[in-house]
């Protein structure tokens, strides 16, 4: 298969095939990359403008039955650092993240046994009686939660809808094919659960994005698997509101794995945008990236730089720690040629800017 | 690395729509290019004021991979600071210490031949010697350092002494600057590094270091060190205060002073890190800054063989990109960096040469291990 040809229906703004995304990736170079998702980019954006939100991530336990390979966060029952976050403490932060200007936050916590759906049910209302939104609870919580309480996917999100949930986290896709997960993640929603509880999501008129986590022990056809796979559903629903792709970060977790650094990140980034045509966001991961190549991600594709992060946990635990405040935020995006603007907890619905 | 820098320039073939520039203004570079023309100040600004990033990274590619191909080339070297007491009080310095303070220091020889002795540092082929403006020792020491050092490791190369440190020795010792270069030549001296040019504008100088020689003394010195055959580098410390036109302007005078001497081999960006220094304040340059400027860097400097992405100052993930945006080099493995992790550099100290290769394998290039002459030499 010809760059060329693939190059130029790329710019006409067509659909390219899993294989043809393969040689793509196989035979473009970084630059090559970059200028079609730029260009796919602009083309469903041409105002030039990147949005950011301010919000911050709550993670409500660490306990986790999951055992996932890649993750340094998790704790088991009984272990000494194991948490599961008090009413005061939750207030605390809710509190410090309205004074902050943030408009919502993202709630997700660890597969817990003690905590049924009552709890999130009450939880949930708890965090909206501060007036922000809750993006929260990603596809594998909400399997766990079918299982735990013998009630069906659609009922819990039905449940936890009516508590005040305003949309859903793509988090936990990692890579959406069975080999690589039950390498990874056996003991999780596999993929075909995951993109059941997004397509009820989207059924029921919730919004949510989709994330991929790279760079282990999947290999490209996998990621385009992942790809494809999320762009045939998105055809369905158009539920979807931004993909955000971010590499694995080894640190204190059991999966060995070399970091690649930026370059293969922003090629991913880039072929991502390529081939999920119909999906109107891509965000760029500073939080992994630093905010040198998160910021350069604005021109292989990416059209918002995600959050400040007044909390993160998760990719702290493995070692990596960022925070940024809203006028660095509102700097780096100005500084690379757009018009910052902040988002709420769906992409593309600007509260300030 | 064995033909001339003169004989890769050859013609640039065209290119496909999508490698082209979307920026008309980045488009009439590229003809100017391809006809073999330079650019000038307006070209300068152009690049550094362009949202046409991708397009500006494809041009300054283009130069690179025909002087280059994939090769990306490292040398197995180590930082020597022989002392931190300084006379010249930069604003942007967080190293420096006064005379007298309680954290300053001054190796002697003996010391710093221990350094480059210890067992972590012995397959090192480079040593990178420079330290602040002490008042205290005379040409005698310096010559002293450089021979002690070459009595520790015979066969190591010498690249010491900043043309600012060269011009302090000389007046300390009451002769020419030329006099101290032919003397440290005759102690051993390889090479000199590209360190203190800061920004060439008079208005950066008053503002930020006006202790210490300018613009025009500076490139002085390096002029006299290629006309007695010495080898030098040349840098831009950049993100701070100064203007996108004193950038370019930088870079003109640095091109010119080539088309005269002809003794630089490599140019090297330093972004801006103000942590610990008078201008904490500042943010330092951000990424698609620090790639706007490489690429264009590339571009203007025709006549300067080499480009640097120093890891130690853009962090890995950058210096990673910053090899598609014309960059060819990556400065070393290191042992010990201590002037940018003193003003809050996140990069580690040093890296194995595995490491090195492994960044520049999973960047998309061929790593290639050069001396201090940028010469390929065979892994040790």
């Amino acid at each position: 298969m010809r760059l060329s040809g693939i190059a130029e229906k790329t710019l006409a703004g067509e659909r390219i095939s899993f294989l043809e995304a393969r040689a793509l990736d196989r035979e473009a170079d970084l630059l090559t990359l970059g200028r079609l998702a730029h260009a796919r980019r602009l083309s469903l954006h041409p105002e030039r403008v990147v949005t950011y939100a301010v919000d911050r991530n709550i993670n409500y336990t660490n306990i986790c039955v999951s055992g996932c390979r890649f993750c340094a966060f998790y704790r088991s029952e009984g272990h000494p650092e194991a948490y599961v976050l008090d009413r005061e403490t939750l207030a605390q932060k809710l509190e410090e993240t309205r004074a902050l200007g943030g408009t919502h936050v993202l709630f997700q916590g660890g597969l817990n046994p003690a905590l049924d759906l009552a709890w999130h049910e009450d939880t949930v209302r708890f965090i909206r009686s501060f007036g922000l939104q809750v993006h929260g609870y990603s596809p594998p919580e909400i399997v766990y939660f079918a299982r735990q309480a013998g009630a069906t996917i659609r009922e819990v999100i039905e449940r936890l809808v009516e508590a005040g949930l305003g949309s859903i986290p793509g988090g936990g896709a990692e890579i959406l094919t069975d080999r690589v997960r039950r390498r990874i993640s056996p003991g999780k929603a596999d993929s075909r659960e995951w993109l059941e509880v997004m397509e009820t999501a989207h059924t029921l008129g919730l919004k949510t994005s989709a994330t991929m986590m790279f760079g282990h022990v999947e290999s490209l056809d996998d990621r385009l698997a992942h790809l494809i796979r999320l762009r045939r559903l998105q055809d369905r629903t158009g539920g979807f509101t931004a993909f955000i792709p971010w590499p694995y970060q080894p640190g204190a977790a059991t999966l060995p794995a070399e970091t690649r650094g930026g370059v293969s990140y922003l090629r991913l980034l880039a072929l991502s945008r390529i081939v999920l045509d119909n999906f109107p966001h891509v965000q760029a991961s500073w939080v992994t990236q630093g905010a040198h190549v998160g910021q350069a991600a604005l021109h292989f594709g990416a059209d918002d730089l995600g959050s400040t992060m007044i909390e993160e946990n998760v990719v702290a635990a493995a070692g990596v720690r960022n925070r940024m405040g809203e006028a660095d935020m509102v700097r780096l995006i100005e500084e690379a040629g757009f018009t910052a603007r902040q988002r709420g907890p769906v992409y593309g619905q600007v509260v300030r800017g | 690395m064995t033909e001339s820098f003169e004989e890769r320039k050859v013609e640039a073939p065209r290119r496909v729509a999508w490698e082209a520039p979307v920026d008309p203004v980045l488009a009439s570079i590229d003809d100017k290019l391809a006809q073999g023309g330079r650019l000038d100040f307006e070209d300068g600004l152009a690049c550094l004021e362009t949202h046409d990033l991708i397009g500006l990274g494809r041009l300054a590619l283009n130069v690179r991979t025909r002087l280059y191909g994939d090769e990306a080339y490292y040398v197995a070297n180590q930082h020597l600071n022989y002392t931190n007491i300084c006379i010249n009080h930069c604003r942007f310095c967080a190293f420096h210490r006064a005379p007298g303070h309680p954290e300053g220091y001054l190796m002697t020889p003996e010391e710093a031949a221990g350094r480059i002795t210890a067992t972590d540092a012995n397959d090192v082929r480079e040593v990178h010697v420079v330290g602040g403006c002490n008042p205290e020792p005379d040409l005698a020491y310096y010559v002293a350092l450089l021979e002690a050092l070459g009595r520790a490791r015979p066969g190591l190369k010498l690249k010491a002494f900043t043309a600012v440190e060269i011009a302090h020795i000389a007046s300390r010792a009451g002769c020419t600057t030329r006099e101290v270069l032919e003397r440290l030549r005759g102690a051993g001296l390889s090479a000199m590094p590209g360190g203190g040019a800061e920004v060439f504008s008079e208005r950066i100088h008053q503002a930020l270091f006006p202790r210490k020689i300018g613009a025009d003394e500076w490139l002085a010195v390096h002029g006299e060190a290629h006309a007695l055959g010495l080898r030098t580098n040349a840098t831009l410390l950049f993100g701070h205060i100064e203007t996108h036109a004193e950038r370019v302007e930088h870079l003109l005078r640095l091109r010119r002073q080539q088309d005269l001497s002809g003794g630089f081999q490599c140019f090297i960006l330093l972004p801006f890190h103000p942590a610990n220094t008078p201008m904490a304040h500042l943010p330092g340059p951000s990424g698609v800054d620090i790639l706007k400027t490489m690429a264009l860097s590339r571009l203007m400097l025709d006549n300067i063989p080499h480009l640097k992405a120093y890891w130690i100052m853009l962090g890995l993930k950058l210096t990673q990109v910053a090899l598609h945006f014309g960059a060819d080099d990556l400065e070393g493995t290191i042992v010990q960096e201590r002037i940018a992790h003193q003003a809050g550099a996140a990069t580690a100290q040093g890296l194995t040469r595995a490491q090195v290769e492994a960044m520049i394998t999973a960047a998309g290039f061929r790593p290639v291990e050069r001396n201090t002459f940028h010469e390929r030499v065979e892994a040790a």
